[in-house]
């Protein structure tokens, strides 16, 4: 893997620190007074999704990372990995638990994901932000109330939880966002 | 080189507000019945600080060995030349060049109004500085603190004193994302805390602050002094507002000797460090030797001025081409 100095540090650049591929989200060349030259750097942690800050020399180099960030489709999960297939070549990637962590409420068989790729292996998978999910659990539906007071939990095929208005019904499918794990409508087909 | 980006990097706009600045500035001195002078880019000779490096070109004579010449970081050695030679007060607006220089804050040409002033002394220069950003980029007054003062302020200790391990222990306690391996020396921990600690701090207020008497070890072409206290320091001060240093002024040191051993340090230090040893100025020296008279002097980069005046964020905004686009 190439490595990097810090003239050539930029946005979304991937190098290794402390054993841990990063991403860098800001960069800043600083000269302060008549003295050394250095680099602040705003990098995310892509194991641990943390975001963090680290000061480099200025002409230091880094190791690059060798990530990727690829859409795969979910295929199915066999109680230990997850797996995944690249839609375009039909290559198998299997993610551990960590790595769907973030995910794992919303895996649908045939859906799409963004999964970062670390040395050719899954890393981290992220849903996209709305996906639509059948209603397998809930208590029955009032009908005709269509008011978005109240509500009630309903469970999804994928096991989440959210709440959803009480005329929702077993079987409903339902449009749902992943960022803040919210009911947003019904799903229109 | 690709074809694509041949626009500006300002906005045409931008660069009538720069027109209007530099414009702002000659009225400003023309007031003050300071003389505009030119020096040339090209110096057979280089400044020497360690952490500042030259642009190196070749002149070829014809059917000779080619000769380097070096691009000027600052005016300021044939400015003191002609302070020597009688000029009286002096300003010049000058591109300067800074090899390795990039970044949002920092381009390698950028353009600096440096004056010379043997009619001010040096809190009267400071007091000039000021009056010239209120007036040329509206700023409002600006507050004067010592580096000692903002030190035990805002990180309780004393620079000019305090022991290096402390200061080390200091920066890696209160610098996030600084290394516990970082190496440096004295200095550096005192930079790296102005930097890091200091300036975030002064850049929440409204006013630009002016710190003065750094200490001796950063003098650089200063007069050293000693305080009542019997500590030396350098006379010396920088201006920072909204988050940017602004600006780096001297009450001159006369002492060609001094400046002599300054000079063979900083490059003492360079060999150190792998870096090219720089060719002294020796007409400098021999003009100050001559009898360079009581002055004190400042160098304001006027691009990053502009960012002040417009509220922009990054230097290529003020600048007609960035150097990604020269």
């Amino acid at each position: 893997m190439a490595s990097y100095s810090t003239n050539e540090f930029k946005s979304g650049l991937k190098f290794m620190l402390d054993g841990d591929p990063c991403s860098i989200i800001e960069n800043e060349f600083v000269k302060p007074g008549k003295g050394q030259a250095f680099n602040r750097v705003k990098f995310r942690n892509l194991k641990t999704g943390r975001v963090n800050e680290r000061t480099f020399k200025s002409g230091d180099s880094v190791e690059g990372a060798d990530v990727l960030e690829i859409e795969l489709e979910y295929s199915y999960n066999d109680s230990e990995f997850w797996h995944f297939m690249d839609p375009n070549t039909f290559e198998q990637y299997a993610a551990d638990e960590n790595a769907i962590a973030e995910a794992k409420d919303w895996l649908k068989e045939q859906y799409s994901y963004l999964v970062t790729l670390w040395d050719g292996a899954p890393l981290l998978v992220q849903p996209p932000n709305f996906v639509n999910l059948a209603v397998t659990e809930t208590d029955p539906g009032v009908r005709g109330d269509t008011s978005s007071g109240g509500g009630k939990p309903a469970t999804l095929e994928t096991g989440a939880v959210v709440r959803v208005p009480l005329f929702i019904e077993v079987g409903e499918v339902l449009k749902v966002d992943t960022r803040t794990a919210t009911y947003v409508e019904r799903a229109k087909d | 080189m690709s074809a694509d980006n041949w626009q500006p990097t300002a906005t045409i706009d931008t660069l009538k507000r720069r027109a209007q600045l530099l414009a702002d500035v000659r009225r400003f001195f023309a007031a003050r019945q300071v003389l505009e002078v030119e020096t040339p880019v090209l110096s057979q000779a280089a400044p020497t600080a360690t952490y500042l490096d030259s642009f190196e070109a070749q002149y070829l004579p014809p059917g000779s060995e080619p000769q380097s010449y070096y691009l000027q970081t600052s005016p300021e050695f044939p400015m003191k030349r002609l302070l020597a030679a009688g000029s009286g007060d002096i300003y010049q607006i000058a591109r300067v060049f800074r090899n390795g220089e990039l970044g949002r804050l920092h381009n390698p040409e950028f353009t600096m109004l440096e004056w010379y002033r043997p009619a001010l002394d040096y809190h009267g220069l400071m007091d000039e500085v000021d009056a010239l950003l209120q007036e040329v980029a509206g700023l409002p007054a600006a507050l004067k603190f010592s580096y000692q003062t903002l030190f035990e302020q805002y990180l309780k200790l004393d620079p000019l004193q305090a022991e290096e391990d402390s200061l080390k222990q200091t920066a890696l306690a209160s610098i996030k994302g600084l290394p516990d391996d970082w190496q440096s020396d004295r200095d550096g921990w005192l930079e790296m805390l102005m930097s890091e600690v200091i300036e975030p701090a002064l850049a929440k207020l409204k006013q630009p602050v002016i710190v003065y008497d750094f200490p001796a070890s950063q003098a650089q072409l200063a007069r050293i002094m000693q305080k009542e206290s019997g500590v030396s320091v350098a006379a010396r001060f920088e201006v920072f507002a909204g988050g940017l240093e602004l600006a780096n002024g001297y009450d001159e040191c006369l002492d060609a000797a001094e400046l002599e051993q300054r000079f063979e340090a900083d490059n003492r230090q360079r060999q150190q460090q792998g870096k090219s040893v720089m060719p002294l100025d020796v007409r400098l020296l021999a003009a100050i030797e001559h009898g360079l008279p009581p002055c004190t002097g400042v160098a304001i980069g006027l691009d990053r001025l502009m960012l002040l005046i417009t509220g922009l964020n990054q230097l290529e905004a003020v600048q007609s081409f960035g150097f990604e686009r020269s």
